[in-house]
């Protein structure tokens, strides 16, 4: 290989190439940004800590590739997945699972025993700033993962094609994992516009935008370049997904930064206009990141690991338009009886309340697709964790059109009920979704007949499905007190109590979902152990002689490919 | 037709790509875009201004601290909040707010008017120590704040961006952004008066009490001290045509 | 144009868009031609092989 002029090595792809380039001018950027010319920033910190860190992480890249291209051509093999950027995925999934939900329960702490859990001298510990960094550690390094690496896989294999785009994939692998180290990073040290779940500042939203527009990009070019006409149902899910989470990530981000080297910006829009673009944002964040992302993986895993073809295909045709046709404008109801208009308010109400149809519509499908095979449930408890999840998606979107409406709005907004609900999303269909799909992947993926154990897949189960129960119960109550406890009046006619003592009256309820959290974050633990076991090919986890793994058999017969209408 | 279309869709990943773009784009153009350009979205009040370099720079500690996700900054128009907080809050009180504070949860109370409620020492060992004055408090404590500088060198370019953006910032309050923010914390400076001018109703004093060093604490307790206390509200009329959304 | 044509006209703009859709995807879903297709479609999942198709 060494006689091969270097620049024809990318003849047969051409990726690495143009990675590279990205890779030098962030480096460039990042090589200013760590040295900052002009006037010191108002605020510490400079921009200083992330253009040294960013000049580290390019240069690696840039290390990385040149170590790659110099050991020879990158060899794309057409006849083989690419389940290493899925692989690394499952890890990554896992690992910011652990670090997400392990801040929740410090935050949670923090405000339980807050003698204990605060410093004087570690700015960087308050809840202020750990609060955004547990919830972006959720949502976008694990959530976002776990969506990346389930959409990699499930592409690749309901469109019979390995993975478009070279090395592409392993851009996006990587580049969103710096995405999550900057973000994570900032956060600590400040760097933040205030935006719920959009806090990163601008620079790392267009880093963001970049290795977005990467993933579009290759999600695209498999399923343009697909070997089965028909595009599975979980594909229109996962494309939903991308496409709007890029519309809603440019349009909500928009902001003029103070310096081309300054972190700090400021944004475009201002007071109710950027109340409205925020909560548009926030809102479908929900629906299209931690709904219709995670549905995907409802369609291809549960299907798969019942061994059953989804229960109604036309209802998820159905679900599927008008999911992501309402939950746009649900967004409004995040602002009810403040100075947003009356009529967006009204509109944001009664389109949240109409959601409810496709949602438990879609819950339906995931549920009775075990119709016939309920004895399932009972043998197999990854499966178990797959339908408990859509049940816990059935009870968020009942509960959450019910706290839209203005009037149950004006008691539950502000306070604890609010972060229960989302929890019941978060913790019961997020995260089981997610852990029902990694038990399923790891086997595959690592080509093992089973699991290293399934007790503790049991475990796992019981022990988070306690936890949630816990933080659901324990937030409704300090919710809806506290509620009733700051409209509270006496019989002369003076409110009842003073805001500290519906702070006290909590503690309680704190110290219970505190060991929720404790007992969910425990069941991440041992999935841990579990999926490392498995790789390790311990306990049941033998590896397969033949190259069709056990639980990928078919046990239908093969459908004929049908052309109608062609 | 229509069914052709929709194997078309699902056949070809690009016209699907369009079709979801298409759907999800309805929602919202028709909820946002009319906010811009309706006159009644904002209100027509006496009072409002920019931000005085030292509240701004208070604000973006605000924003910096992450206050927002306990604090919210919006008074709802129900009898127990205005009771307890005062005057429903405007649209027009967040007119210069890039990026709003209206939050979204009370772990603490509402902060919209907290501006002349409590003294500058009260804010100050409050925010040092929270539990030294409110014994049951679980905010975080914010000693640091009195200890560090504040770097006000640039403060003139956040002005700036601010003025770029369309928040009405004359060329000279940015020139004279710097001595401005001096001047708030001295009230026998010498362009006392220009600045009462530039900044009407801005409260100048010492904040936290420390006169050698201009520090985090004075900056985040000044624009504390001017929340929600803009607006001239015996001039307001709720019931105008004009103030109806 | 006033605020309140405005908002009237969204708010039934809104609704009627949101109907077309609905009705459009469910006679297209429940269209009797379509069922072999679907049927074909749903069963992708348990289909796939262990390598791609080249």
């Amino acid at each position: 290989m060494t006689s091969t002029p270097f620049t024809t090595r990318f003849k047969d792809d051409d990726s690495l190439f143009y990675i590279s380039i990205i890779l030098g001018l962030g480096f460039i950027w990042s090589m200013f940004a760590a040295h900052p010319t002009g006037v010191s920033a108002l605020l510490y910190p400079t921009l200083e800590m992330h253009g040294y860190m960013m000049m580290f992480f390019f240069l690696l890249g840039i290390l990385a590739v040149v170590y790659k291209v110099g050991d020879g051509v990158p060899k794309i093999d057409q006849s083989e997945y690419e389940d290493g950027v899925v692989k690394a995925g499952v890890i990554a999934t896992t690992f910011w699972g652990i670090a997400g939900m392990l801040v929740g329960v410090i935050i949670a702490c923090q405000l339980t025993w807050p003698n204990i859990f605060y410093f004087d001298n570690l700015p960087w510990t308050n809840f202020g700033r750990l609060r955004p960094l547990h919830t972006s550690a959720v949502i976008f390094a694990f959530g976002g993962n776990a969506l990346i690496a389930t959409s990699f896989y499930v592409v690749q294999r309901t469109c019979r094609t390995r993975l478009a785009g070279g090395m592409w994939p392993w851009f996006v692998f990587w580049g969103y994992q710096l995405f999550i180290i900057l973000a994570a990073t900032g956060y600590l040290a400040g760097v933040t516009q205030s935006k719920e779940y959009a806090e990163p500042e601008w620079y790392v939203d267009i880093w963001l935008t970049i290795v977005w527009v990467a993933y579009l990009m290759v999600f695209m070019a498999t399923l343009y370049k697909r070997k089965e006409p028909h595009i599975y149902v979980a594909n229109w899910f996962y494309l939903a997904f991308i496409i709007t989470v890029a519309i809603l990530h440019l349009v909500n981000n928009l902001a003029l930064p103070v310096g081309a080297f300054e972190a700090k910006s400021y944004s475009l829009f201002a007071g109710v206009q950027d109340a409205m673009t925020q909560w548009w944002y926030g809102h479908n964040a929900v629906g299209f990141f931690l709904t219709a992302g995670f549905l995907a993986i409802m369609y291809y895993f549960i299907p798969k690991r019942a061994n059953r073809p989804v229960w109604s295909y036309k209802l998820s045709i159905v679900h599927f338009w008008a999911v992501i046709f309402i939950y746009i404008w649900a967004g409004p109801h995040h602002l009810h009886f403040t100075a947003l208009p009356q009529w967006t308010q009204t509109l944001g109400m009664v389109f949240s309340i109409m959601l409810w149809m496709p949602s438990w519509g879609g819950m339906i499908n995931g549920l009775m697709t075990l119709s016939g095979a309920w004895d399932k449930l009972r043998t197999d408890p990854v499966l178990r964790m797959l339908v408990v999840s859509v049940a816990f998606y059935g009870m968020a979107t009942f509960e959450g059109p019910l706290m839209s409406v203005r009037y149950v709005n004006a008691l539950s907004h502000y306070t604890d009920w609010t972060i229960g609900h989302v929890h019941s999303g978060a913790l019961g269909w997020n995260g089981f979704v997610t852990f029902g799909a990694l038990y399923c992947l790891v086997p595959w993926l690592w080509k093992k007949k089973e699991l290293y154990s399934l007790r503790l897949v049991e475990w796992h189960f019981w022990l988070a499905t306690i936890g949630i129960l816990f933080y659901i119960t324990s937030m409704w109550v300090s919710g809806i007190m506290e509620g009733l406890m700051w409209r509270a009046y006496t019989d002369l006619g003076f409110l009842e109590y003073a805001f500290i003592e519906t702070v006290s009256a909590k503690h309680i309820s704190y110290i219970v979902r505190a060991l929720g959290g404790t007992l969910f974050l425990l069941g991440t633990l041992i999935m841990a152990y579990n999926i490392r076991m498995t790789i390790k090919g311990r306990g049941l986890a033998e590896a397969l002689d033949g190259d069709v793994p056990l639980a990928k058999k078919p046990a239908l017969p093969a459908a004929q490919p049908i052309l109608v209408g062609e | 037709m229509f069914l052709k279309l929709h194997q078309y869709l699902e056949k070809k990943s690009f016209a699907l790509l369009l079709g979801i773009i298409g759907t999800v784009s309805v929602g919202g153009l028709i909820e946002i875009a009319p906010l811009f350009y309706i006159d009644s979205t904002i209100e027509k009040v006496e009072g409002m201004r920019p931000y005085s370099p030292l509240e701004l720079a208070g604000r973006d500690i605000y924003v910096r601290e992450g206050c927002y996700t306990c604090h919210s900054q919006m008074v709802r128009p129900l009898r127990d909040e205005v009771e307890r907080y005062g005057h429903y809050s405007l649209a027009a009180e967040s007119m210069y707010d890039r990026p709003f504070q209206w939050g979204s949860k009370r772990t603490g109370p509402d902060l919209a008017r907290l501006g002349g409620k409590y003294s500058d020492e009260w804010h100050k060992l409050h925010l040092e120590n929270p539990r030294a004055v409110v014994p049951e408090s679980i905010m975080p404590p914010y000693k640091f704040l009195s200890e560090r500088e504040l770097n006000y060198k640039s403060v003139a370019a956040h002005l700036n961006a601010n003025q770029k953006l369309g928040v009405p910032y004359t060329d000279e309050m940015v020139e004279l952004a710097v001595s401005d923010l001096k001047t708030q914390l001295d009230e026998y400076a010498d362009d006392y008066d220009g600045f009462m001018q530039r900044y009407p109703k801005a409260v100048v004093r010492e904040f936290d009490g420390n006169p050698d060093k201009i520090t985090e604490m004075d900056a985040l307790i000044a624009y504390m001290q001017m929340l929600g206390t803009l607006v001239d509200f015996e001039e307001y009329q709720a019931e105008k045509d004009e103030n109806l959304r | 144009m006033s605020y309140d044509t405005l908002a009237h006209v969204i708010k039934l703009g809104g609704t009627v868009a949101f109907f077309g859709i609905f009705v459009i995807a469910i006679i297209y879903a429940l269209w009797p031609k379509n069922k072999a297709r679907f049927d074909h479609a749903a069963s992708l999942p348990l289909h796939d092989s262990d390598t791609p198709e080249v």
